[in-house]
């Protein structure tokens, strides 16, 4: 208990009595006390976020796709990154821990209750508590429901919180100021450098001893790879030597686990290319462009084309390869162009060999027929190189759910049995024999994560057009 | 009478040219008057410098039909005789010349060109594009040609040059011919020859461009008489057969027969079909093209050593005890023949196998063979027969080609092509196709004559799928990548940007439903203008106003349904699903969405929906009605939670849910510091607005939302009826589609088909707009969307173009799910007034041309990448920025 609590207008640098209001770059805040006695004193802090104008204002301000871009937008209502510009504007002083009339109350440890009226909070109740039981705060969460009119729509990620410590104001302010936004896992401004300052200098005497450290600054980043490792090793650099190196190997290994089946997936399938001779070869799907470096280190590929549907994936597929980078030479050597596996395209005819890599699943089984032909019959290279996953083997995945797809595109996936007697018939529709292989540890009685077929032409490859 | 001096000919070259009349002996005839210039033909003007061919090339022809290596050099040197620019120069030269031929034009290359080096890549080119070459050669004495160059400034040519020049051209004289030349090698020797000379241009024989039928093409005949008698009687032709066995036809008025070849072999009567073939051809009554049996024919009765086989042996016989008169007279026929024809404007093409787009209407050894024989890929199948390329597959060109050669059982369009011969001589049919109508008549053979080699398939069966576009059944990249131009009836030219391709693309690929099935997308609607009327931003006399102002009296207006847009196109049996639109998965058709995705995931869902659609049609009898086995709506499918269910838990219930207690909380804090004497009654009563404007965008999106555990919690408001087999509905009006499909739902016992309200309005009378008006308050009341007003007709050309096709007038209440809850909050609202609708309402019209293009082209049978452009074309549009609240 402290006493008196209206000592809260002097730590705030608000006065119980009146109302005070404040014009924001997204709108208006309004400070007042519901209640201000020597027992208990309350200041809301009420936030205006304009929508119409946040729209309405030449584009270029806001970071796209941000659900801001809606006039439908929750925006106006929850707590976000909105709430912390807001406490940094209106409450400066309090929140850097400045009091010039009464300095003293400055580090003083007060009772505190803080009460959201609505908290997005991506990762749940779970989540918040885990955010912010380590800090020492008594938590209190409401869930809403979507509708209530409709059930079975289910809870809203919305919760009404409130949140208890025995602690100074600058304490409660700085963890809202950081968490707000972490929760909510969205930002209304653009991310960058700076943002790892104001990171270091809000989480400075708490996040180093954070245990959802590594979480906290990824979401505070926006998950911007570059940013939030570099936040991470200033905070360790702090945190001693210790703890840095098992954090960094207990990331390794969940790198490892996660990227290690694409790449024996990579592997196999340019040894594959590699044996058969190829010198011009196809990535058709090749995506992000996972396969076109190793394909470029080899130097027995004289031609290799990467294709995909998605432009934006074949932009990202450049800059990976750092295209305007490379070599003449290099550079010659490759050629990304947009197509589609729907349609038949005559440039793609005359290559030794194509990989076509986790790329059937994404199209609609009836659309097979269409593909089979495009690269069977029209395109007819050499070698066909071709891999989908085994559902056999989801039940090894702890994360995924009985009955889901290992990814969202998927549109199906195959068992052992169903993958080699699609292969097989197309093998003897369009003269090809076909050797299969499996891709990663195989289990027994479940299979290898990944099937391989390989296709070979049956008339060896003359006569290509 | 014959017109023209073909059938004359008695030395007809296999190059489809005529060529001796134009041959000039000049050397013996010094003085030559006329001078034929095929058109179109590659000219290589020849001869030193100053032997006048600019002169000449100006005075006869056109200036963009003469290329000047002097010019080019100009071009890439800025020195007309600069002679080390000579290389490059000729680069451009010849590249410039092969664009001219690949578009058909005549061109005349203004160079010395007395060297054989010199001529070889022009010849080169020439045989690249199947063009006739011509030679004139300017052989003049060299004096005049050095005095002429001496007294031009620009030139300093040293008169050894001219010498040489002349040497070189003398030697090359007795060669041009087989050089590549051939028929057309002109030589003047003195510039009164030059002078005299009058050039006449003379089209190919191939080409009748300005015979415009109507025609009756007709398939390969193979002796098979009484079947074309039949079948000429059934297209209208008069026949007398004479006691002398003479037989005269008469066409219907204004018609005329064109037989597409092989006439003889394997038949019975192959004597009176060339009788009576001939005849009709030399009355003018027919056009004749050759096919490869007439040839080898001819061969065979020129002495030639053939082999007798493919039932060359029995016409052979046939012909035995024919007068050797006749005889002469048959070859003198077939050797009279033109390899292919160009007629109708170049709108039709009619070869014996077919013919490219790249040879239709030239010249070469290489054409004719490719219209006698086809393209083969020099294998035989296991019946010893040659493989063959499918040209057709690949065929983009805009002519209509007809052709035969190949039996199959039923002719088939395959990318505006069809093969007609249906093998009568195998115990099939003779079949002719009528021109322009399309129509296609067969008379079934009296008997096998001849058993074939392998049995008559369709070209489909062989391709696993069956339809009317089974051949054409794999889009090509190159019908839908970069920037793309498609020419609409409504609309003229409809251009799409590369990067809206490229957006489609992905879309088309990763999302739409087959192709085949996407045979129309619906074009976006645009709002009325906003209005000023107080606390809302549309109202239906917005939309009365624009289409007064376009010079609509009449409109409907029609209840707009909250729900999901959907195509569906049902047909009466999986049969027709196979055969009409080449997807054998035995459904009765598909719904999908406005982007061309499935509208339902539950196949089971879809196929029941499908199901009760036909059972209304089969109980209303549209089938009958409209003669069809198949038919295209355009409708609304509701609830709006049934497609927009992640919408409505992503977006709509978390604005809602948050927006609730937020405010909520708000209020009860404010009302505890008022209490307290703290003055926030301004801020609090903004916020009770804020919070009952919450209250209606909740009760305004759930308005829309209802549960739904099978298809009887559905509804399908059916508002267009687009296409049935062989029609478009774009020539009625909306009161004809409305009492169609009101008639429709009525027959509907399932409760699916929901018939969609509407009214008709003047808009150039106040009493009918008010009471019209009136109408849409109650509606939107009633916590309806609102309407969408359309002219009466469904395609209205105004003064300034196309007029928008459909106009929406969205309710109050429903704008809030578009502009947020709090829109209709004053200071929110007047902001929202300024909005742009022209961007919106140019994709509309475009993409209505579009949509109509596409069922147009469908019912008319072209081919799926036709079709398929144009619904590209309106998915690409959709990718335009464009303000989505609109």
């Amino acid at each position: 208990m402290y006493s008196p609590a209206t000592d809260l207008g002097y730590l705030l640098h608000k006065h119980p009595s009146r109302i005070q209001s404040f014009d924001l770059s997204f709108g208006q805040a309004h400070v007042f006390y519901p209640e201000a006695s020597t027992e208990k004193c309350t200041a809301a802090l009420l936030l205006d976020v304009d929508s119409v104008g946040l729209i309405r204002r030449p584009r270029g301000q806001f970071t796209e796709n941000f659900a801001l871009a809606q006039y439908v937008s929750d925006r106006p209502y929850v707590a976000s990154s909105f709430l912390s510009v807001a406490v940094a504007r209106v409450f400066g002083s309090a929140l850097s821990g400045k009091c010039k009339e009464r300095p003293e109350l400055v580090k003083t440890e007060i009772p505190l209750s803080a009460r959201l009226s609505i908290l997005p909070c991506r990762g749940g109740d779970k989540l918040l508590r885990r955010l912010f039981e380590p800090l020492g705060y008594t938590i209190e969460a409401e869930q809403h429901a979507l509708n209530t009119h409709f059930p079975d729509w289910g809870e809203s990620r919305y919760f009404t919180v409130t949140l208890q410590n025995t602690c100074s104001l600058s304490e409660l302010l700085t963890h809202l100021y950081v968490l707000i936004p972490v929760l909510d896992d969205e930002k209304h401004y653009w991310v960058g450098d700076a943002e790892i300052e104001k990171l270091a200098k809000h989480g400075n005497d708490w996040l180093a001893a954070h245990p959802e450290q590594e979480s906290i600054v990824r979401r505070y980043l926006k998950h911007q790879h570059r940013l939030t490792s570099q936040a991470l090793t200033q905070l360790r650099e702090k945190d001693g030597q210790e703890t840095h190196k098992t954090t960094q190997a207990q990331a390794e290994a969940q790198i490892e686990e996660r990227i290690g089946l694409n790449e024996i997936r990579l592997v196999a399938v340019t040894e594959i290319l590699k044996q058969c001779g190829a010198k011009r070869v196809l990535d058709l799907g090749c995506g992000e462009g996972k396969l076109l470096p190793k394909l470029l280190a080899e130097r027995q590929f004289e031609e290799i084309v990467g294709m995909d549907v998605s432009h934006r994936a074949l932009k990202i597929a450049q800059k990976r390869l750092h295209h305007d980078r490379l070599p003449e030479k290099q550079k010659e050597r490759i050629r990304l162009f947009q197509g589609s596996l729907g349609y038949r395209d005559k440039r793609l005819s005359g290559y030794d060999a194509a990989a076509v890599v986790e790329v059937i699943e994404h199209l609609d089984l009836p659309q097979l027929a269409v593909f089979e032909r495009v690269l069977f019959e029209f395109a007819c290279p050499r070698k066909v190189v071709l891999t989908t996953p085994n559902i056999e083997y989801n039940v090894k995945f702890e994360n995924l759910q009985a009955g889901y797809f290992r990814h969202k595109d998927h549109r199906f996936e195959w068992t052992r049995d169903e993958f080699q007697s699609w292969a097989v018939g197309i093998s003897k529709r369009f003269g090809y024999t076909v050797v299969f292989h499996p891709i990663g540890p195989a289990v027994e009685d479940i299979g290898p994560p990944t099937q391989m077929a390989v296709f070979t032409r049956e008339d060896g490859g003359e006569g290509t057009i | 009478m014959s017109k023209g001096n073909r059938s004359n000919s008695q030395n007809q070259s296999r190059l489809n040219q005529k060529p001796a009349r134009n041959r000039v002996e000049s050397r013996a005839n010094p003085i030559i008057k006329k001078m034929k210039i095929p058109e179109p033909s590659l000219v290589l003007l020849i001869g030193a410098s100053g032997s006048g061919k600019s002169t000449f090339a100006r005075k006869h022809f056109k200036p963009t039909e003469i290329l000047s290596s002097d010019f080019c050099r100009g071009l890439v040197s800025d020195d007309e005789t600069d002679q080390t620019a000579t290389g490059d120069a000729f680069e451009v030269l010849r590249f410039i010349a092969a664009k001219r031929l690949a578009a058909g034009k005549l061109t005349v290359i203004d160079a010395t060109n007395v060297q054989v080096e010199a001529r070889k890549p022009l010849l080169a080119l020439a045989r690249e594009y199947h063009y006739l070459t011509v030679a004139v050669v300017f052989d003049m004495p060299i004096k005049l040609c050095q005095e002429r160059n001496e007294a031009r400034p620009d030139r300093n040519l040293k008169p050894h040059v001219v010498l040489q020049q002349s040497r070189q051209l003398r030697r090359s004289l007795r060669n041009l011919k087989r050089e590549g030349f051939r028929h057309f090698v002109y030589v003047m020797p003195t510039p009164e020859t030059v002078e005299a000379i009058c050039v006449e241009r003379q089209p190919l024989w191939v080409n009748r461009t300005s015979e415009q039928g109507p025609f009756d093409i007709i398939g390969d005949i193979h002796g098979c008489f009484d079947e074309l008698v039949e079948l000429l009687k059934e297209l209208g032709y008069n026949i007398s057969t004479y006691p002398d066995g003479d037989t005269i036809v008469e066409p219907p008025q204004g018609r005329k027969a064109v037989f597409v070849g092989d006439f003889v072999d394997r038949g019975p009567k192959v004597t009176e079909v060339l009788r009576l073939v001939m005849k009709m051809q030399k009355s003018d009554r027919a056009l004749c093209i050759p096919g490869n049996h007439d040839v080898k024919l001819i061969q065979a009765l020129r002495g030639r050593n053939v082999n007798l086989t493919h039932g060359l042996a029995e016409s052979l016989s046939q012909l035995e005890k024919e007068s050797t008169e006749f005889k002469t007279q048959i070859v003198e026929f077939i050797d009279s023949l033109v390899s292919h024809y160009v007629l109708d404007n170049g709108k039709l093409v009619v070869a014996h196998a077919g013919m490219k787009e790249e040879l239709q209407g030239r010249a070469s050894g290489r054409v004719r063979e490719f219209a006698l024989y086809g393209e083969t890929t020099g294998e035989t199948d296991e019946f010893g027969l040659p493989i063959r390329l499918n040209w057709a597959d690949e065929y983009r060109g805009s002519a209509m080609v007809v052709y035969g050669h190949t039996p199959v059982a039923e002719p088939q369009w395959i990318n505006r092509t069809i093969n007609i011969d249906t093998g009568c001589v195998f115990g099939g049919q003779l079949t002719a196709l009528r021109y322009p109508e399309k129509e296609l008549v067969s008379i079934p053979a009296h008997r096998t004559y001849y058993e074939p080699i392998k049995p008559l398939v369709d070209e489909v069966d062989k391709s696993s799928s069956v339809g009317t576009q089974q051949s054409d059944d794999i889009l090509n990249i190159d019908d839908v990548l970069g920037r793309r131009i498609i020419s609409t009836r409504l609309h003229h030219n409809v251009t799409i940007r590369e990067e809206n391709t490229i957006t489609a693309l992905e879309v088309m690929s990763r999302f739409a439903v087959n192709p085949k099935w996407l045979i129309y997308l619906p074009p976006t609607m645009s709002p009325t203008e906003t209005t000023s009327n107080p606390g809302l931003l549309e109202h239906p006399a917005e939309g009365f106003t624009y289409y007064r102002k376009q010079g609509v009296s009449k409109v409907i207006w029609e209840e707009k349904h909250m729900g999901s847009r959907a195509v569906v196109v049902v047909c009466r049996d999986p049969e027709t699903t196979k055969r009409r639109f080449g997807v054998s998965d035995d459904t009765l058709g598909i719904c999908y969405t406005r982007t061309g995705r499935r509208f339902f995931s539950d196949a089971a869902i879809e196929a029941e929906l499908l199901g009760q659609v036909k059972s209304a049609i089969d109980k209303v009898g549209y089938w009958e009605t409209f003669n069809t086995d198949w038919i295209c709506f355009d409708c609304e499918v509701m609830p709006w939670s049934v497609k927009a269910q992640e919408l409505l838990q992503q977006q709509y219930a978390p604005v809602g849910a948050s927006a609730r207690v937020a405010l909520e909380e708000t209020i009860a804090s404010l009302k505890t510091a008022s209490e307290r004497g703290i003055d926030v009654n301004c801020i609090l009563d903004n916020y009770r607005q804020r919070a009952s404007a919450v209250t209606a965008y909740i009760k305004a999106y759930q308005e829309y939302c209802w549960p739904v555990q099978s298809i009887a919690d559905m509804k399908l408001a059916p508002f267009h009826l687009l296409a049935t087999e062989g029609a478009v509905y774009f020539d009625r009006d909306h009161l004809w589609h409305m009492q169609i499909l009101t008639k429709l739902c009525q027959s509907s016992k399932d409760n699916l088909l929901f018939a969609t309200h509407y009214g008709i309005v003047d808009v150039t009378d106040n009493a009918s707009q008010t009471e019209a008006i009136r109408q849409w308050e109650q509606l939107t009341e009633r916590g309806g969307e609102g309407t969408v007003i359309k002219p009466l007709d469904f395609v209205v050309q105004g003064k300034r173009g196309l007029v928008q096709p459909a106009i929406k007038c969205r309710s109050r209440e429903y704008l809030r799910i578009i502009y947020g809850p709090e829109y209709t909050l004053p200071q929110n609202l007047e902001r929202l007034r300024s909005r742009g609708l022209s961007h919106k309402r140019t994709l509309a019209l475009r993409e209505f041309a579009l949509g109509v293009e596409a069922l147009e082209r469908f019912v008319h049978r072209e081919p799926l990448s036709r079709v398929h452009e144009c619904v590209f074309g309106v998915l690409a549009l959709e990718s335009e920025a464009v303000d989505p609240r609109l």
